[in-house]
């Protein structure tokens, strides 16, 4: 990476700059959440903020931020950690076992145990041997692919409604509904008006169908910011990652922390694997991943290595997923429009930055977009699973310099290096 | 060092991870009760002839699949898009090849030469996101693959026809297939004619590497890029470069499978092949004769995976928990075995000095 333009923040952050980054981020959040609810009033396309498919995006984007939070604990102990994607595999089978013989608790803390394992194994070669830590997380996606399908032909066959690539059918964890107060939203939901309809929807989201995995999902992503940057535990543990030598030198003891965190890496992503056998769908099932713990990893990288940022990128790949099932056709429409929007505004800010191409650039990408909009009644399916790897990848070309990977992220550090 | 003990470190390595993937997949078919006197004796079973060319076909594939990730390697890029590349690259020439413009071989030719050039510019998007923007190239290769996927998907409904459930290109016309080598005359499997394209990228990538400028500049890159840089090699011109010769051997990976057996892109398309490149690469070393190796190695528990099902009953998955681990093995015993040889340097250095301590000694007293 020394060889990129290197002019991004600094690792540390002021209280002010904190308090900006912040205030940004909830900008944005309120300005997509407005755009969003009048190209709803403009379009008619009522499935864009409806409670159903807000519902479906959090289900969708779980699991996804639950991985990319595993890859945040990792990393920011310096470990790469790209063998997610197998300790994904892994937890899904281990929540499809327990649940089945031993119930929902057991089944989570199945996934949970299976996660962990694997990340042991990533821990042991990556710190302790000190193998490159891809290396070492591409064996283990094979290890585990490998593994997974090899039991569950031998744990499922046998069982009724079970076979050789998936569990019987398991019963899904406890929901949380509050009636008193969903109701009422979704009548308020049903009447689409401008941004009180959009927000009934999203109270509604939260106080019926909630699965209490989604609130242990959301307490672990929130959680994570208070241990990681407001305790010591937290403090040395992303110290190691940032410099481990320096750390080493001040008392740190850098294997075992690298150690730990690798480990809750495993335990996340374990835990991602039993939402999506537990909760996306209703028991295990081989090849259940389909490359999400890839999309956590990105989603982490588009979050700039931040739980809030990461969980926003989650959000945006679980609705671009939901939304082709929720009026497929009028409603991936509406997103030409958004899209149009978010250029017009992006190619005006590049303009009084005093960027004049970059700006008519956007400029024109918005006209063809609105074009595209206007003209083609409907987008091919295709381009709609598409949109979220190719807003990960525009969003990473344009604000890649504004990103800070822990410094010896990736390193492989050896004891006493520090001299 | 003597050459003996050079040669008994250099072998320790691959040896001792076979050994232990050996005794992790015998453990794991314990634990389940599976047969593992059975799962041995057709492991080690020496092949038909009708599987030895599947062997062959398969590790042609993989070893294509290996150099194009070892390219990216070599400079210490993670090309983790060689599924993509592949799929794409597939896809066009497909596509090309059936629309049947140019006649017989021509069109195989052309077909080819656009497998290359897709798989180029689909890997040279990351190189140049990296070298301009400087984009993780892990991050957006992977974007790239699942992007791929899709696009491929909606070109199928544009220039494809309708299979049954499925969408396929258009049927190759015959003129342009490419015939099978017959090796066993008592077997009806053939080898595929293209598949001697592994033997030219294998030495063209010997040959880049150990006798041009260029590999020079892009080993050097990669062993060390501030000392590249500081001799004078332009890094972000040798990454975009590096990039776009990886997908373009990417792109050859379809090309025997496409004009020797499948005759269009459609449900038939094998992926994964891309992912099982990297651990072949990784195996391999990058080296041009050890990712031979490491492909026939795969190649081989692949084919042997397949009987196992037939014969004992043993799930075939067993053999990518054995893929796995030699993999996790080497890169391990590499790692020890590197530090036992350097441990044994230093105590070689150690006592040559010691030897010599008695003149230099003196000399050195003041400085110290």
């Amino acid at each position: 990476m020394s060889v990129a333009p290197e002019t991004a923040p600094g690792p540390i952050e002021t209280p002010e700059e904190f308090h900006h980054r912040r205030n940004r981020i909830l900008l944005f959040v309120l300005a997509g959440f407005v755009l969003l609810s009048l190209v709803r009033v403009i379009s008619g396309a009522e499935q864009l903020t409806s409670s159903g498919t807000l519902t479906v995006t959090l289900t969708a984007a779980m699991p996804i931020a639950l991985a990319g939070l595993g890859g945040l604990w990792s990393e920011r102990a310096g470990v790469v950690n790209i063998g997610l994607e197998g300790m994904m595999i892994v937890g899904t089978l281990g929540a499809g076992y327990f649940t089945y013989h031993y119930g929902f608790v057991a089944g989570v803390l199945g996934g949970v145990a299976f996660g962990v394992v694997a990340g042991s194994l990533h821990a042991l070669a990556t710190v302790v041997i000190g193998v490159d830590h891809i290396v070492s997380g591409v064996a283990i996606i094979i290890i585990a692919t490998g593994i997974t399908g090899f039991l569950a032909e031998a744990l499922f066959s046998g069982l009724e409604g079970g076979g050789p690539t998936q569990s019987p059918s398991l019963k899904t964890p406890f929901t949380i509904d509050i009636p008193f107060i969903a109701d009422p939203m979704n009548s308020l939901e049903e009447k689409h008006w401008f941004l009180i309809s959009d927000f009934a929807s999203v109270v509604e989201m939260f106080t019926k169908n909630l699965s209490v995995l989604t609130i242990l999902g959301l307490v672990l992503i929130f959680g994570s910011i208070y241990v990681l940057w407001h305790t010591r535990f937290g403090l040395r543990l992303r110290s190691c990652g940032e410099s481990p030598a320096a750390a080493e030198s001040l008392g740190v003891n850098v294997y075992r922390y690298k150690f730990i965190a690798v480990l809750i890496s495993g335990g996340l992503a374990g835990l991602s694997g039993a939402y999506l056998a537990l909760v996306s769908s209703s028991g295990f099932q081989v090849g259940q991943t389909g490359g999400r713990g890839f999309l956590g990893l990105a989603a982490m990288i588009f979050g700039n290595w931040r739980p809030v940022g990461l969980f926003l990128g989650s959000t945006l790949f679980g609705y671009t997923q939901a939304l082709p099932f929720r009026q497929g056709t009028v409603s991936v429409h509406a997103l030409l429009l958004i899209v149009a929007v978010i250029l017009v505004v992006v190619g005006v800010f590049q303009l009084r930055k005093g960027a004049r191409r970059a700006g008519i650039g956007s400029l024109v990408f918005a006209g063809a977009f609105l074009t595209w909009y206007l003209v083609v009644p409907e987008v091919p399916r295709e381009f709609t699973t598409m949109a979220p790897y190719i807003t990960t990848l525009m969003v990473l070309a344009f604000a890649s310099q504004r990103l800070r990977m822990p410094a010896a992220d990736g390193q492989i550090y050896r004891k006493g290096s520090a001299g | 060092m003597n050459l003996a003990k050079r040669v008994a470190l250099g072998l320790a390595a691959p040896v001792l991870a076979l050994l232990v993937a050996a005794v992790v997949a015998s453990l794991v078919l314990v634990v389940a009760g599976e047969d593992v006197a059975g799962f041995w004796s057709t492991l080690l079973t020496w092949p038909a002839g009708r599987n030895l060319v599947n062997i062959l076909n398969s590790a042609s594939i993989l070893y294509i699949s290996g150099v194009a990730a070892a390219i990216g390697f070599r400079m210490n890029l993670f090309n983790i898009g060689v599924e993509g590349q592949y799929r794409v690259a597939t896809f066009a020439a497909a596509a090309f090849a059936g629309a049947g413009w140019l006649p017989g071989k021509l069109n195989t030719l052309v077909a080819v030469l656009i497998a290359m050039l897709a798989g180029a510019i689909w890997a040279g998007i990351a190189g140049i996101l990296r070298a301009t923007r400087g984009v993780s190239e892990v991050i957006s290769t992977i974007m790239l693959n699942f992007i791929a996927g899709s696009l491929v998907g909606y070109g199928l409904t544009r220039v494809g026809q309708s299979t049954g459930n499925s969408r396929s290109t258009k049927t190759i016309e015959e003129g342009s297939w490419v015939g099978g080598i017959t090796i066993f005359s008592d077997s009806p499997s053939k080898l595929y004619g293209l598949s001697l394209i592994a033997i030219a990228v294998g030495v063209v990538f010997w040959l880049l590497l150990n006798r041009t400028r260029f590999g020079f500049d892009l080993r050097a890159s990669g062993a060390s890029e501030t000392a590249a840089v500081a001799s004078g090699v332009n890094v972000k011109k040798m990454v975009v470069i590096s990039m776009f010769l990886s997908g373009a051997v990417a792109g050859l990976i379809g090309m025997a499978t496409l004009f020797g057996e499948a005759h269009n892109y459609g449900s038939s398309f094998q992926t994964g092949i891309g992912f099982a490149g990297i651990a072949v690469a990784l195996l391999g070393r990058n080296n041009p004769i050890g990712i031979a190796f490491g492909a026939l190695i795969f190649a081989f528990l692949n084919e042997q995976g397949n009987l196992l099902n037939i014969l004992v009953g043993v799930s075939p998955d067993i053999v990518a928990v054995t893929q796995g681990v030699i993999l996790m093995a080497v890169v391990i015993a590499y790692e020890v075995v590197r530090r036992y040889r350097a441990r044994l340097e230093q105590a070689s250095v150690a006592e040559q000095l010691e030897e010599s301590r008695p003149t230099s000694q003196q000399s050195k007293e003041p400085s110290r």
